[in-house]
């Protein structure tokens, strides 16, 4: 028997690689008054509501996309999160 | 000879290249749908410049899995030679036929200007026309050019020669203000290890042409059509040496570092 999940998968720019969007952001930051800032990394988030047997089969189905379409593991990190079962 | 153009939704230097290849170099050149599975018996494929899928998720991430990439990994992966411009470098990249990937630019911004390149290695199947060392000013325009890759992946590309363009000023400098894009080490061009493989963010499909003001760009496509018909008169010559300097026998692997 399947349930659906919800899965998150936050996708961010890997330690070491430049992220001129969060360096943007940082700097409009510290233009606005902000102190304080030590680093700005901006990233994005995919969710996908999927058919699984199990929490753990839904994560790793995920996983499989990320390695393969969704994220670049040459220039990106991600994390994958199952939400919860959302139905029956 | 034969080039085959790939044709993506969202390709739009497809017909610059073409004309490169018909009007500046006199070849035949057939378009090839991404929906295909049929490389036409050309015997160099270009993956041209443009938004393919709008670029959507990661520029080159979506058309590196059209039905017609099967085709043309297999062919590069054989010693193929295949040419990726601009959004073509990117898919090259997303499909593992070269290391390495391509961010937005350093500035944030679209850059649409001419460049000055120098030719770092003119033994390749691509720059054989050049000298080497040889200055050449070829256009950009393109927001996500930035080249990166691991300190292993550089340091090799650097040692085997396999940087075969590089972004300079008027005297030939690798300057941080002649790199348009924040690329690392000012690339702008690699070839894959067995050298049949190139990427690059400059178009040099858009000064191919006397029409077009200069044609400093039309040695790639010089270059490659001598190498291919080389080859193949070695070839029918039945000579022992291999058809092209580093082209593996077809089927060999092809171990891309990534």
């Amino acid at each position: 028997m399947t349930d659906t999940y919800s899965v998150d998968i936050r996708i961010t720019p890997r330690e070491g690689i430049l992220d001129p969007q969060g360096e943007t952001i940082s700097r409009a930051l510290g233009n606005l008054g902000y102190e304080g800032i030590r680093s700005v990394r901006a990233g994005r988030l995919v969710r996908i509501e999927l058919e699984a047997e199990s929490s753990d089969d839904a994560a790793s189905a995920v996983g499989r996309m990320c390695e393969e379409l969704i994220a670049n593991p040459t220039i990106e990190d991600y994390v994958v999160r199952v939400r919860e079962g959302v139905s029956g | 000879m034969k080039f085959g153009i790939v044709r993506f939704p969202g390709s739009n230097c497809d017909t610059d290249a073409f004309r490169a290849v018909t009007d500046g170099l006199g070849e035949e050149a057939v378009f090839l749908w991404h929906k295909s599975h049929d490389l036409e018996d050309a015997d160099v494929v270009i993956l041209p410049g443009g938004f393919s899928y709008g670029d959507h998720l990661r520029a080159g991430a979506i058309a590196r899995f059209s039905p017609i990439m099967r085709e043309v990994i297999a062919f590069a992966r054989a010693g193929g030679p295949t040419l990726g411009i601009c959004n073509g470098f990117q898919i090259l990249c997303e499909a593992h036929l070269l290391p390495g990937a391509l961010v937005r630019n350093d500035s944030l911004r679209f850059r649409c200007r001419e460049v000055g390149l120098r030719v770092e290695n003119a033994s390749t199947l691509f720059t054989n026309a050049y000298r080497e060392g040889e200055l050449v000013r070829i256009p950009i325009a393109h927001a996500g050019g930035q080249y990166v890759a691991d300190d292993a992946t550089l340091d090799a590309l650097e040692a085997e020669g396999r940087v075969v363009f590089r972004y300079v000023d008027v005297d030939g400098r690798p300057t941080a203000e002649a790199n348009p894009n924040g690329s690392a080490n000012n690339i702008a061009g690699i070839v894959s290890a067995e050298g049949n493989v190139l990427g690059m963010m400059p178009h040099p499909e858009r000064v191919a042409l006397e029409v077009l003001g200069r044609t400093d760009g039309l040695g790639v496509f010089t270059s490659v059509a001598r190498a291919v018909t080389e080859g193949n008169e070695r070839a029918v010559d039945q000579g022992n040496e291999p058809a092209l300097d580093r082209r593996p026998e077809p089927g060999a692997a092809a171990g891309v570092g990534s």
